[in-house]
C-alpha cells in the first residue's frame, strides 16, 4: 500500500502532511466563520424585524 | 447617498444569491480534484533517477507557489476595481484573498525547505525564488495588518487598495533586486501548462490536475470568505444603527 | 513651500523633536554588533557594509511615525491640505523634511562607524554615495508608510510591518554597491540602480502618499 520512498521517506511525508494540514485548516476555518458570520446576521436580522 | 446604499445592499446581495449555488459544487470539484492528484502522484508515480521520491513534493510545491503569486495579482486587480468603481464586494474579495494567499504561500515556503534540504544539502538557502516568497510572505503580513487596523472598512479598503498597489511595484523590484543579489540554486522555472517538454507526462498529468484543483480551491475559498466579509459587514452596520437608534431614545 | 520645509526641519531639531535619536541608535548598533559577534577584526570587515546599511536603514525607520503624527495631533494637517499647496508636494516636503533630519546625518556618520567595524578603506566613498542615494529612497517610502497609518493610534510597529518589505530593493542595491567597493569590484552598476529606485520613488510616492492622506482627511 505504502510505496516506497527510499531515503527521502521524511520529507516527502511531511511535505504532504503538513500541506494537507495546512490547506484542511484553512477550508475549516473558512466554512467555520462563513456558518457563524451566517447565523449572527440572520439573528441580527430576525431581532431587527 | 442614496446611490451609495444601493450599491451597499442591493450588489452584495446579488452576490450572495449568485455565488451561493455555486460554492459547494466549486470547493467539491476541486477538493476532488486535488485528492485525486494527490493520491495519483503520491502512490501511482515513480521516482525521479535523479531526486528519488522527492519528486513526489512538485504536486503540492508548484500549485501552491502559483497561487500564491496568483492570489496577490487577484488582490491587486480588485484593489484597482476598488478604487476605480467602488465596488464594495470587490474590496471585501481582496480582502478574503489575502489569508489564502498567505497559506499558500506558507506551503509553497515549507514544501520547498524539505525538498530543497535533501536535494541542496540544507533546508535554506538564500536563494532568489525562495527569498523572493519569504518577501511576498511579509508583503502579504502587512496587507492583513493594515486591514485589521483600521476601524472604518472604506478607509481600510481604501488604504489597503493603495498599499496593494505600491506593495506590487515593490515586489517586483525586490524579485529582481534578489536575482541580482544572488544568482541561486533553484532551476529556472521547468513547468508551463502547453509543453510537455521539461517535464516527464508520468508527473505532468497529476501536477497539472493538482493545479487546477489549487485554483479551484482558491476560488472556493474566496468566495466563502467574501460572502463571509459581506455579512460580517452589514451586521456591524446594523448593530450600529441599532445602537444610534437606541441612544436617539434614551435621549428622547 | 520652504517655509513649510524650514518649519519640519525646526520642529525636529528643536527638544523633544526626536533629532538625534536616530544618530545615537545608529551607533549604538554598530556597536553592539561586535558583541554580537565577536571582535575578530576579518570578520567584522566582512560583514561592515551590511551591518551599516541595515542600522541606517532602522535608524531611519525609528522617526517615520513623526512625520505626520505632530501636525495631525495639532490639527495642522487638515490645514495643510486645504491650503493652495497640494498634498502630494505636501508629501514630498515632509519627506525632504525627514530625510535633511535623519538620512543625512546618517550618511554623513556612517564614515566613522565604519572605522569602528574595520570597513575596508577601499569602501567609504561608496559608503557615503550609496546611502546618500539611498537614504532618500528610505524617507520617501516612509513617507508613504506613514501617510497610510496617521489615523491610527498605535501606528508605529505596523508602519515598521508595512515600510520594511517596502526597503528590500534599497537595501539590497545600497548593501551590494558597498560590498562590491569593499572587493574591489566595479560598483557602479547596483548603485546605478538603486538610484534609479530613488528616484522613481521620489517622483512617484508622492501621489500614493496624497492619495493615503486624502482618504485617512476624509
Amino acid at each position: 500500500m505504502m510505496p516506497d520512498l527510499g531515503a527521502y521517506a521524511v520529507e516527502v511525508v511531511s511535505a504532504y502532511a503538513v500541506s494537507l494540514l495546512l490547506l484542511g485548516g484553512l477550508v475549516a476555518l473558512s466554512l467555520a466563520r462563513w456558518r457563524k458570520v451566517k447565523r449572527q446576521l440572520e439573528e441580527v436580522e430576525r431581532r431587527d424585524g | 447617498m442614496r446611490a451609495m446604499s444601493i450599491w451597499e445592499y442591493a450588489n452584495p446581495k446579488r452576490f450572495i444569491a449568485t455565488t451561493s449555488p455555486l460554492i459547494p459544487w466549486v470547493l467539491g470539484l476541486s477538493l476532488a480534484l486535488i485528492g485525486t492528484a494527490l493520491v495519483w502522484g503520491f502512490f501511482f508515480t515513480p521516482d525521479d533517477f535523479r531526486q528519488g521520491s522527492t519528486v513526489k513534493i512538485i504536486y503540492l510545491h508548484v500549485p501552491s507557489a502559483m497561487m500564491a503569486i496568483n492570489a496577490w495579482i487577484m488582490m491587486l486587480v480588485a484593489s484597482l476595481i476598488w478604487l476605480v468603481r467602488r465596488h464594495h464586494v470587490s474590496a471585501l474579495a481582496a480582502r478574503a484573498a489575502a489569508p489564502v494567499g498567505i497559506v499558500m504561500t506558507l506551503i509553497a515556503l515549507f514544501t520547498g525547505a524539505v525538498w530543497g534540504q535533501p536535494m541542496w544539502g540544507t533546508w535554506w538557502v538564500w536563494d532568489p525564488r525562495l527569498t523572493s516568497f519569504l518577501i511576498l510572505f511579509l508583503f502579504y503580513l502587512g496587507y492583513v495588518a493594515l486591514w485589521e487596523a483600521i476601524e472604518d472598512p472604506d478607509t481600510a479598503a481604501d488604504l489597503t487598495s493603495v498599499l496593494c498597489i505600491v506593495g506590487s511595484v515593490f515586489a517586483v523590484l525586490s524579485r529582481y533586486a534578489v536575482l541580482f543579489w544572488n544568482q541561486g540554486l533553484h532551476q529556472g522555472a521547468t513547468f508551463s501548462l502547453d509543453a510537455e517538454t521539461n517535464i516527464d507526462p508520468v508527473f505532468w498529468w497529476p501536477a497539472v490536475i493538482s493545479m487546477a484543483g489549487f485554483v479551484g480551491l482558491f476560488v472556493a475559498l474566496v468566495l466563502v470568505r467574501t460572502q463571509t466579509e459581506i455579512r460580517a459587514r452589514r451586521m456591524k452596520a446594523l448593530l450600529a444603527r441599532a445602537r444610534r437608534a437606541g441612544a436617539g431614545e434614551a435621549r428622547a | 513651500m520652504k517655509a513649510l520645509l524650514l518649519r519640519d526641519i525646526r520642529l525636529a531639531v528643536r527638544a523633544g523633536g526626536g533629532f538625534g535619536l536616530g544618530l545615537a541608535f545608529f551607533l549604538i548598533v554598530v556597536v553592539l554588533v561586535p558583541f554580537g559577534v565577536g571582535p575578530e577584526a576579518a570578520v567584522l570587515t566582512r560583514i561592515a557594509p551590511g551591518i551599516l546599511w541595515v542600522a541606517a536603514l532602522l535608524a531611519a525607520l525609528l522617526s517615520l511615525d513623526r512625520i505626520f503624527a505632530l501636525d495631525w495631533e495639532d490639527g495642522a494637517l487638515p490645514l495643510l491640505a486645504t491650503s493652495p499647496l497640494p498634498l502630494e508636494a505636501l508629501a514630498l516636503v515632509k519627506a525632504v523634511a525627514h530625510w535633511i533630519t535623519t538620512g543625512l546625518p546618517l550618511t554623513l556618520a556612517a564614515p566613522a562607524l565604519g572605522f569602528l567595524l574595520n570597513l575596508e578603506p577601499g569602501a567609504y566613498g561608496w559608503l557615503l554615495a550609496s546611502l546618500a542615494l539611498g537614504t532618500p529612497a528610505l524617507s520617501m517610502i516612509g513617507t508613504f508608510g506613514a501617510a497610510l497609518t496617521v489615523g491610527l493610534k498605535r501606528g508605529g510597529l505596523l508602519l515598521s510591518l508595512l515600510v520594511l518589505p517596502l526597503y528590500v530593493p534599497t537595501l539590497i542595491f545600497g548593501a551590494e554597491a558597498v560590498r562590491r567597493g569593499a572587493e574591489g569590484l566595479e560598483a557602479g552598476v547596483p548603485l546605478m540602480l538603486m538610484a534609479g529606485i530613488t528616484f522613481g520613488a521620489l517622483a512617484l510616492l508622492p501621489f500614493a502618499a496624497a492619495a493615503a492622506l486624502r482618504v485617512n482627511l476624509r
